[in-house]
């Protein structure tokens, strides 16, 4: 892609400033990390769950829980692609019954992950309450559903793409927007 | 996937087989939830379409159906207007106005299923096919080794049984000739097909020589039916000489797999020692099933919703 196109609006001291504070208002919110549990949505909300977990894990002084959900199976649009997205595994080996679920993804969008991650939640058991985190709130909502937790709101236009990349899956650190006008998250 | 249809493993590339037994193992992680559904499939309509009797390979698609939430209808030859002539043709284009979006089909006659795709609109999959192809049991039968030794390549595997007349048999030697496994095959010679050397498949009629050395014996039913046609002395005698039993498996290489795709005669191909052994993944072999089906409609399903604009179907 052409470099010009492209706007670095997060590096990797930002990312970590933004989990760091996520942590500590989850903390706040919840008095305490007591009952909760932390479930990232594959591929890269399930790094910044861990980061999460570690960080609430070094406060609280207790280890959370960490699970990943992949959501493929609860898509609204699988009939309608051509080529089937790759099922990955899911990895909930807690209970979530009564418990405090913070999911966490990248980015929010439309707010359709969210909902299908809210329902593969939902068949594992009653929890609680689910509360949302995200590195990056987009806008251009479709569905009523909205972040308890934003490292940063970037107002998008729909045609501009939100690249996280993160040193686990990509080698590196970084929030960027592509302008070229390629569209999606 | 590369084709629209699961028509057969012959000629299925191995990228396309890994996927679905990878896919697999997603939808086993499903089955041992607590909700062990998904709403993937909603609003999509699958008819199974039996011409032959079936319990397994029948609850199980009906099973992997219901599981990603597709609706079902199920169909069986024998008290249906197939008594009355109409033809397998007919009998499918009359369903299928009923609009549906996936033909699960098993028929005596092999080729039938392929036969259906000349002449409908919708999704085929073959659950068996005369002695032609079982495609979904060739899938649950790697997927299960695979499970076991991580991997298919360079596994050595016999067939044991009634080879000429197994469906189950020709599933199991392309998708495993395809993913690298040594593939050889012990029987009867009145049962063993000629000419199968020239597939790199090694043939045997005496069993201790097929044994040897080997990682996977899967043992083929002996379709009874079979003796009345001249082609076996006895089932005494098939037994004797072709019958897995305990004292025979001391030639098997360490950490050897015993598998039969059911219904088991006990006492006639398998011994009921053999077939309760630690050694028999028979049981997993049924429950693998369910999760290969479910990969199998799931990735098969991509753009089968039909357009509301022009009330077709999205083309390949």
């Amino acid at each position: 892609m052409p470099k010009d196109t492209t706007v670095r609006i997060m590096n990797e001291k930002s990312i970590a400033l933004a989990l760091t504070r996520i942590s500590h208002e989850i903390i706040e919110r919840n008095k305490g990390t007591d009952n909760i549990v932390i479930i990232g949505i594959r591929t890269r909300g399930a790094i910044l769950a861990e980061r999460l977990a570690e960080n609430l894990s070094k406060i609280g002084k207790v280890a959370l829980p960490v699970g990943v959900i992949d959501i493929t199976l609860y898509r609204d649009d699988v009939q309608d692609k051509l080529d089937q997205p790759v099922v990955q595994k899911t990895d909930l080996l807690f209970d979530i019954v009564d418990k405090v679920v913070v999911l966490v993804d990248d980015v929010i969008y439309t707010g359709r992950t969210i909902r299908a991650a809210l329902d593969a939640i939902i068949d594992f058991g009653r929890p609680r309450a689910i509360q949302l985190a995200v590195l990056i709130d987009r806008g251009h909502r479709e569905l009523p559903i909205g972040p308890d937790f934003i490292g940063k709101v970037v107002p998008t236009s729909r045609n501009e793409r939100v690249e996280v990349h993160l040193i686990e899956q990509d080698g590196v650190d970084e929030v960027i927007i592509d302008r070229s006008g390629r569209g999606g998250v | 996937m590369r084709s629209r249809h699961l028509l057969g493993l012959e000629g299925m590339p191995a990228e396309d087989i890994n996927l679905i037994l990878d896919t697999a193992i997603s939808f086993k992680e499903v089955l041992s939830r607590r909700i062990p559904k998904v709403p993937t499939l909603r609003g999509m309509t699958i008819v199974n379409l039996f011409y032959e009797p079936s319990t397994r390979t029948r609850i199980s698609f009906e099973l992997a159906e219901k599981r990603l939430s597709a609706d079902t209808v199920n169909f069986s030859a024998s008290g249906s207007s197939v008594s009355k002539g109409e033809t397998l043709k007919d009998t499918l284009q009359n369903i299928e106005a009923m609009k549906i979006d996936m033909v699960v089909i098993r028929h005596s006659a092999a080729g039938s299923p392929h036969y259906l795709t000349t002449c409908c609109q919708s999704i085929v999959i073959n659950a068996g096919d005369g002695a032609h192809e079982h495609p979904t049991q060739g899938l649950l039968d790697i997927f299960t080794m695979r499970e076991k030794y991580g991997k298919i390549d360079g596994l050595k595997v016999v067939i044991v049984g009634d080879i000429k007349h197994s469906r189950v048999a020709r599933s199991n030697i392309w998708g495993l000739l395809t993913l690298g496994a040594k593939v050889s095959v012990c029987g009867p010679p009145t049962l063993l097909p000629v000419e199968m050397e020239k597939f790199g498949i090694k043939v045997f009629d005496d069993l201790d020589e097929a044994l040897d050395g080997v990682d996977i014996v899967n043992v083929l039913r002996l379709q009874r039916e079979r003796q009345q046609s001249g082609l076996l002395p006895s089932l005494r005698e098939y037994s004797r000489y072709w019958g897995i039993t305990k004292e025979r498996l001391g030639k098997l290489n360490e950490n050897f797999t015993i598998m039969h795709p059911g219904p088991m005669n006990r006492g006639v191909e398998i011994s009921s020692e053999v077939a309760e052994g630690t050694y028999s993944v028979i049981l997993p072999q049924v429950t693998n099933g369910v999760a290969i089906r479910m990969a199998v409609l799931y990735l098969l399903s991509g753009g089968s919703r039909k357009d509301p604009t022009t009330g077709g179907k999205v083309d390949e």
